[in-house]
């Protein structure tokens, strides 16, 4: 059994009337990347800074490297990486000097021009932090979380907003963490994300912790690992689809009919016999392989990202 | 390695008050306009000399010429309706109508005019032959140091010190407040009172320029003295600048906004505008309020530098008006430590 890195039992938080953490329970291991993936407004930005000994929770503990806050917030403090979701660095310093000031406050950490490698920023080194990219303001949040050398690494949507290449580089940045051996706790609302970068992942809904495995083991959940999405010109018959032996589940979604399947190479002619059968003309069919998104939509009937 | 967090938040509060320009203008370059302004408003001026008038007839040049032998008397000669006309618009102190007996002719209500009277009536009689019966000299006020001027610069620096040293750490933590960077610093092992007095630090680099630059100003356009010792003038100036930045702490220790914490500034910094004898002298206002001013942070602080510029005071001597300031300043950063708000 490996060693545990951060356990929260219980927790609770209310903002008054609403309860943003309802009783979320999790672990995490020494050296994995745990993910809590969830809609935004599920609790996981709550429930990371109560484990980061940010906010103070109404009910429940916390354990980080087999220490609670109370016993020693300074020590623990030393320990780890954060990177808030909002947070806005002083626009008018450079990247170096960002980073030089944070590593002032630890006892012992990476040497800053090290970091700007890690975070692949040398080449901004002199560049006002109003100047950067959001792609490049991220990671250099990312090397103020870096550079005290964490035991955990804890990132708040490092990802939300960028564009997919500076998404990439973020996650590059994360890989050579966990090589390095460093436990990471993330949240997301991206599956795909999720799914690249996550040993475990908790979903994450209404405060609560409604399924945790590994992405591959929550995919597999769902019962078929296909999902086909199709669109008609008429109102079509659900019941006689959801008839047909290779049709595991179906769903409706606005004008998108999704069903998940065994094999496609078998489903789609089952399906397309019965529209036909129907007299139901087809007007777009897609598959795809099941995602976290999938399994999240099939577990509480919302999408991860609404719009 | 690593230097001291302590040496680095002063470091890049110091970096970035350096890259805001307009911050620079209103502490550096502001108070110095604003004394140019007010020293050129308030200069001494030479004594004005008092017009007067003589009416027109028999007697009249000779009386003029003998007035005029009193450099104070501007006197000149007029009809007689021009005569009640000036002196009723103000023109014109006294009209002077030659004859026997001379006759003076004036507003008794109006100083000028009482002066005019007696400077004229002594001119005419000293003309006619009167001598004075005890010999009699001036002795004039005029050296520097008891000018307006010399009162309002140490005021200016004083105020100088209190907005700068204020708005200097006000403005920048409401701003990293807002941002949600003093959540991500307190995220960090950092220890709150490096942060709180790195921004002093951070601050008082600057206050070598501003005040030697004003003072040197002041010094050069318009002779403005520093009798005491120069370090008397920067210990006094710095025990300044730390206490208002600690007020300046304590201010924004809450506000969450910047409309939020300027409408706090203002209520902290009017009162001492107006009191603490910036303008004009704190001992216009009743003796029932003067122990509340003296108790006035900007109040001791002008007292000191005023002692300390003027009067060629020491350390030593201005020690009580520099322990109210540092009471004011300790007592500041303590309450703004217990109080702020870091996210």
């Amino acid at each position: 059994m490996s060693r545990i890195a951060l356990r929260g039992s219980g927790l609770v938080k209310r903002y008054g009337e609403v309860v943003a953490v309802d009783g979320l329970d999790l672990e995490v291991f020494a050296g994995e990347c745990f993910g809590l993936l969830g809609p935004n407004g599920a609790g996981k930005t709550t429930t990371v800074e109560i484990l980061e000994g940010l906010t103070r929770p109404d009910g429940g503990t916390v354990e980080v490297l087999g220490r609670t806050w109370a016993q020693d917030a300074a020590g623990l403090r030393e320990r780890i990486g954060i990177q808030l979701q909002e947070t806005q660095l002083a626009e008018k310093l450079t990247v170096l000097e960002t980073i030089t000031l944070f590593r002032s406050f630890y006892r012992k950490g990476l040497d800053p021009v090290e970091v700007m490698r890690i975070v692949q920023l040398e080449d901004k080194e002199k560049a006002w932090v109003r100047k950067l990219s959001g792609g490049q303001k991220q990671r250099l949040s990312l090397a103020a979380a870096l550079v005290g050398d964490p035991e955990i690494l804890f990132l708040d949507e490092p990802t939300t907003g960028l564009d997919p290449q500076a998404r990439r580089q973020v996650w590059d940045v994360i890989a050579d963490v966990r090589a390095r051996g460093g436990t990471v706790l993330l949240t997301t609302h991206y599956m795909e994300e999720a799914e690249r970068l996550c040993d475990r992942i908790a979903i994450v809904d209404r405060g609560k912790v409604i399924d945790l495995d590994t992405p591959a083991a929550l995919i597999k959940r769902l019962g078929a690992e296909h999902v086909i999405e199709i669109e008609t010109e008429s109102e079509v018959d659900l019941e006689r689809l959801r008839g047909l032996d290779q049709v595991h589940d179906l769903r409706r979604d606005g004008t998108t009919v999704s069903l998940t399947v065994l094999e496609v190479h078998r489903a789609i002619p089952q399906i397309l016999a019965q529209l036909d059968a129907q007299a139901v003309a087809l007007t777009r069919l897609t598959t795809h392989h099941a995602t976290l998104e999938d399994v999240f939509v099939a577990m509480t009937g919302r999408h991860l990202r609404e719009n | 390695m690593a230097r001291h967090p302590l040496v680095e938040i002063t470091r890049v509060k110091f970096l970035e008050f350096l890259r805001e320009p307009e911050a620079i203008f209103w502490v550096l370059v502001f108070p110095v306009l604003l004394s140019l302004a007010l020293g050129i408003a308030f200069r001494s001026k030479p004594p004005e000399a008092l017009a007067i008038a003589v009416q027109e007839g028999p007697g009249a040049s000779a009386a003029r010429d003998a007035l005029a032998t009193d450099r104070a008397l501007a006197p000149r000669t007029l009809p007689e309706a021009s005569c009640r006309e000036a002196l009723r618009a103000g023109r014109v102190a006294l009209v002077v109508v030659p004859g026997d007996p001379v006759t003076y002719w004036f507003d008794p209500t109006r100083d000028e005019s009482r002066v005019a009277r007696l400077a004229a009536d002594a001119a005419l009689q000293g003309a006619a032959g009167r001598a004075d019966a005890v010999a009699a000299s001036d002795r004039l006020m005029t050296e520097k140091g008891s000018r307006y001027i010399d009162f309002l610069v140490p005021g200016l620096l004083g105020m100088n010190l209190m907005g700068t040293g204020m708005w200097g750490v006000g403005f920048s933590i409401v701003t990293a407040r807002s941002r949600g960077l003093l959540k991500r610093l307190i995220a960090t092992p950092m220890k709150k009172r490096h942060y709180l007095v790195g921004q002093m630090l951070g601050r008082m680099v600057f206050l070598v320029p501003e005040v030697g630059l004003l003072v040197a100003f002041a010094a050069l356009v318009f002779d403005v003295p520093v009798r005491g010792s120069l370090a008397a003038l920067v210990a006094v100036s710095s025990l300044g600048g730390l206490a208002f930045t600690g007020i300046g702490l304590l201010v924004a220790a809450r506000p969450r906004t910047i409309e939020g914490v300027s409408g706090l500034m203002n209520f902290v910094m009017l009162p001492m505008w107006i009191f603490s004898g910036v303008f004009f002298s704190p001992a216009r206002f009743p003796d029932a309020l003067q122990p509340w001013i003296h108790a006035l942070p900007l109040t001791a602080l002008n007292d000191a530098l005023r002692a300390v510029m003027l009067d060629g005071a020491s350390l030593a001597r201005v020690a009580p008006e520099l322990a109210i300031v540092a009471g004011w300043g300790a007592a500041a950063l303590v309450a703004a430590l217990l109080l702020f708000r870091w996210r």
